[in-house]
Formats: C-alpha cells, sequence, structure tokens
C-alpha cells in the first residue's frame, strides 16, 4: 500500500512561457530540497511540447538496452512505419501518431513483458525511480527538460516495498498523472467499485486508486476541479492531492488537512510544496503570494 | 549584534551557539539570516536574548523556547513555538499547523493566520492571533489563554479543559464540551493585559466573547460509570 506518512510533494505551474525552458531546472531544484521527506525514491511528470495527433507514450524497463531496440522493431513491424524512441536511463518515450496507441499497446503486453507503459498522452512524460531525489532527478536529466507545468514526489515508504511502480506519479488516463501525501482508508472498496466501471490498475497502491478514480469521473464528463470536488465525497482518509491534466493543474487537501502543504503565487507561476524549503529558491519568492491551502477546497489553475 | 547567516553556516551551529549563550554574556541580539524554511531555527534556546529571524522558517522554530524574546520575519511552518516554557515567540506573517502545541509559558504572537490546531493541548502558555485560526484549534486546552482576532474554524475547543478562549469573530462551530461563557470583569482584565502584551492597540474588549469547557466530558461522573 502506499500509506505515507512524510514524503515531499512538489508542483510548478508556469503562467509566464518565457520561464518553460527553466521548467526542468526549477522543479529539479524542488524535488531536491525535499530529499529529506523522501529519500527512497522519487518521480516527476512533466507536461511538455505536444504535437497536435501524436501521442507520448512513456515506458520503463529494468533492461533498457535490451528491451527499447526490441519495443521499436516490434512496433514498426505490427504498424509498418518506424517509429521514434527517446531513450532516458530505464524510461524511454515512444513518439507515435495517435492511431498507433492501439498497436504498441498490444505490443508491448504481447511481445514486451518486462516492458511496463508509466504514462500516455500528447503533453505527459512520467519519470520515476528507486534512489535518492537528486540521483533521479540527474539520472532523467530534469533539469534539462522544458514544459508548462510539472509535478514531483519524494517517497518515504512505510507499508510496501520500495519499487519503481509504488513510486508516483500515477497515470491513469491521457495526460493525467497524480501525486499523494497520506493514506487512504477506503481504497479497496473503491477498486473494486472502478474495476466494474471498467477501469484496472497496476499496482496495489491506494494512490493509484484515487488516480484512478479522478480519471473515472473525468471520463463521466467532469472536470477537474468537479471531479476533485466529487473525491471529497468518495474518498476516506488523509490525503494532500497535486492532480495534473494536459492543461490543467489543481490542489486537494483533506478535511483533517495533516498533510502539510503550502502554495505560492505570482504573475508568473503557481508552485506548490509540502513545505517552504521547496518555494524558497523560485525566482521573485520573496514577493509572492504564500499560504496555506484550506481544507477540502479545490484549487485549480488552467490555460 | 552577532548575525547568523544560514547561507554560510549550519543550522546546528546555529542553535549550538544560540543554546550555549550564558547569563552575563555581552550578546544579548541575535539575528538569523537566509533561514529559507529550514527546520527547527532557534530551537532550546535559554537565555534573555533578542532573536530576530529575517525570512520565512519551517517545522518547530522556537519550540521549547525559555526567556528568548524570538520574531520570525516572514511566516512560520508546523509547531511554532511548541512547547515553549516562557519568553516571547512573534511571527509576522502566517503560521501552519499546531502553532504553540502544548506550550507551557510564556506568549507566542502571531499577526497573520494560523491553520489548523492552533494551541492543541496548551498547558498555560499564552496565545494571541491577529488573524484568523483553523479547525480544531485549542483541541484539549489545559491551560493559558488564546486570543483570536478574527474568526476560529470547525471545532474550536474541542475536548477542553481548563484553557480560556477569546474570539473576536466568528465560530464556525465549537467542539464537544467547548461552550460560550460570560465574559466577567476578571476576563477583560485579563485580555487586556494579553493585547496590551501583544501589542494591539485599539481594540476594546467587550468585542470578544468567551469561550470554555462546560467540564461535562473530563470530569469523572459516577452516573456515567457503565459507558467507561
Amino acid at each position: 500500500m502506499g500509506a505515507l506518512p512524510m514524503c515531499g510533494i512538489v508542483g510548478l505551474y508556469l503562467k509566464d512561457t518565457k520561464l518553460e525552458p527553466q521548467l526542468g531546472s526549477l522543479t529539479s531544484e524542488m524535488l531536491a530540497t525535499m530529499c529529506e521527506r523522501g529519500p527512497d525514491s522519487a518521480g516527476f511528470a512533466v507536461y511538455g511540447a505536444a504535437v497536435e495527433g501524436e501521442l507520448k507514450i512513456t515506458v520503463q524497463s529494468a533492461d533498457p538496452a535490451a528491451d527499447f531496440p526490441a519495443l521499436a522493431m516490434a512496433v514498426e513491424a505490427e504498424y509498418g512505419r518506424p517509429v521514434r524512441i527517446d531513450e532516458r536511463a530505464t524510461h524511454a518515450v515512444v513518439h507515435v501518431p495517435a492511431d498507433a496507441l492501439g498497436t504498441v499497446k498490444n505490443v508491448v503486453s504481447q511481445h514486451c513483458p518486462t516492458i511496463r507503459i508509466m504514462g500516455i498522452g500528447e503533453a505527459i512524460e512520467i519519470y520515476k525511480e528507486v534512489g535518492l531525489p537528486t540521483a533521479v532527478a540527474s539520472r532523467f536529466a530534469l533539469s534539462e527538460m522544458s514544459g508548462t507545468h510539472a509535478i514531483g514526489h519524494t517517497r518515504m515508504a512505510t507499508e510496501s516495498a520500495v519499487t519503481t511502480s509504488g513510486a508516483h506519479p500515477f497515470s491513469t488516463g491521457l495526460d493525467q498523472c497524480l501525486v499523494h501525501n497520506g493514506s487512504l482508508s477506503n481504497h479497496h472498496n473503491l477498486r473494486r467499485v472502478l474495476h466494474r466501471e471498467g477501469m484496472s490498475f497496476q499496482t496495489d497502491n491506494d494512490s493509484e486508486v484515487a488516480a484512478g478514480y479522478l480519471s473515472w469521473r473525468m471520463q463521466q464528463g467532469l472536470n477537474l476541479q468537479q471531479a476533485l470536488e466529487k473525491s471529497l465525497d468518495d474518498l476516506d482518509g488523509f490525503f494532500t492531492f497535486v492532480v495534473g491534466t494536459k492543461t490543467g493543474f489543481a490542489v486537494l487537501r483533506d478535511p483533517i488537512a495533516c498533510k502539510p502543504a503550502v502554495l505560492a503565487e505570482t504573475d508568473s507561476y503557481v508552485a506548490f510544496g509540502s513545505e517552504y524549503r521547496a518555494l524558497a529558491g523560485l525566482p521573485g519568492i520573496e514577493d509572492a503570494k504564500v499560504w496555506e491551502p484550506e481544507p477540502a477546497t479545490v484549487y485549480f489553475w488552467g490555460r | 549584534m552577532p548575525t547568523l547567516d544560514l547561507a554560510l553556516s549550519s543550522l546546528r551551529d546555529l542553535n549550538g551557539a544560540l543554546q550555549t549563550h550564558t547569563d552575563g554574556s555581552n550578546d544579548t541580539a541575535f539575528e538569523v539570516l537566509n533561514p529559507r524554511g529550514q527546520h527547527a531555527v532557534a530551537v532550546g534556546v535559554n537565555a534573555p536574548v533578542t532573536i530576530d529571524v529575517r525570512g520565512s522558517v519551517g517545522y518547530y522554530c522556537g519550540g521549547m523556547n525559555q526567556q528568548a524574546r524570538i520574531t520570525v520575519h516572514g511566516s512560520a511552518g508546523p509547531g511554532v513555538g511548541e512547547n515553549m516554557m516562557s519568553g516571547t515567540v512573534t511571527v509576522r506573517g502566517d503560521a501552519s499547523q499546531y502553532a504553540g502545541a502544548t506550550g507551557r509559558g510564556g506568549l507566542l504572537v502571531i499577526d497573520g493566520n494560523a491553520s489548523s490546531r492552533c494551541g492543541i493541548s496548551m498547558k498555560g502558555i499564552d496565545i494571541v492571533v491577529r488573524g484568523n485560526v483553523g479547525h480544531m484549534s485549542a483541541f484539549m486546552a489545559q491551560a493559558g489563554n488564546l486570543v483570536v482576532l478574527g474568526n476560529a474554524g470547525e471545532a474550536l475547543g474541542d475536548s477542553i479543559y481548563e484553557a480560556r478562549l477569546f474570539v473576536r469573530g466568528d465560530v464556525t462551530s465549537l467542539g464537544a464540551d467547548c461552550i460560550e461563557k460570560d465574559m466577567r470583569p476578571e476576563h477583560h482584565e485579563a485580555l487586556a493585559r494579553l493585547l496590551d502584551d501583544a501589542g494591539i492597540t485599539g481594540v476594546a474588549t467587550t468585542e470578544f466573547r468567551r469561550y470554555g469547557s462546560a467540564r461535562r466530558l473530563y470530569t469523572f461522573n459516577i452516573d456515567n460509570a457503565d459507558a467507561y
């Protein structure tokens, strides 16, 4: 399970497009300050440039040298055209036309048993790995990435194994991701409900259930803000969530609000940190509006 | 006045210098620069010194304080002034969760808002908040005074013992066994002194309501023996 009494969350949503080339470096610095809160593993989602009609499929393998070339060949054989694969350590982003998604999913499930799909979307790329957050960030060269918004997580595992798949963020829908600090108490039941509704999960983690719940609500036609408001009725437990969609960024704390959270906003960005240390290095933080998000209140920014 | 720059020296050096301060030392005022949200800034000080922290701090700033007058020129993270014994801790900005928790004495002043659980289990500390306090403030408060010039969130004073709560604004709801009580002359006097200590002027004690324990929860009643 993912009952996580510590853990660190960071999030950065840029309003000023001039900052976009710095998204990765700013996020990387924020993530580094949260090492002490979660030294076991780390992960992040970066929303980068989208190409109309194209999807980015982030995949992960413990044996990238063998798996990724094999995946490229198998996809090309099935799809009939070569696809671009950008490798970063244990992860790779497969760039495909939207109509090739089914082919890639089939290839992975039938021919690449050791490859896992971490996230799919027009903008999102997801990287997560076991290790100290600074090491994870440098392994994937986070500081070189650009984009519009990013969400990161440092994990201190207490109730389940330290594994790549147990690391956050969790992505359960196109361009969607969620990071969670806390523990849900009704996730077993909710998982059964969501199974019946056709949702599937890759892990036993409670946070993945929360991500799946929001994806399910958004499939029903709710926007992210509405889905989060609904979650206050349906999720039981402790949580601070930071959630990303292709164009949106949201924060929600449970009504008890034990899990720490600080928000900062300037004309240039909105930033989230589990504590102020994560925000202290941001440009213009001295003049930012800094506040603690209220319990049971959805905070949402979107373009 | 010694200046301790946390960008240049470690937190351990800072707290070591403050905690080993002895009576009769010529240094009676310290300035702390670049706290950048670090935890445990100026904890465990036991000397009548003045400490000005220039910037925002993380968890537990001024915890266990005795005698020192600590001012945070910024906001404070969770547990500011936790378990303080005496002295004064002032936060110019906002304070996060459980400000002044379990405090035994001294004065904690928060110029901005305090979030949830302000004064939880307070045991004699006085806390004055110019802004609002969040939910579950003064939870299981045992002794001392909590003064709130703004509003209080849900379940104020839940399971309270003998602390006194003064709120000028609205109270979203009172917790179990917490009730409104009359403001008698001695309460006006005590409140006036607290406002004065916190440097607050232009606010009349008649603008406040007093809350405290109904004493039905924490006192043993033989008629309830079956319920235990």
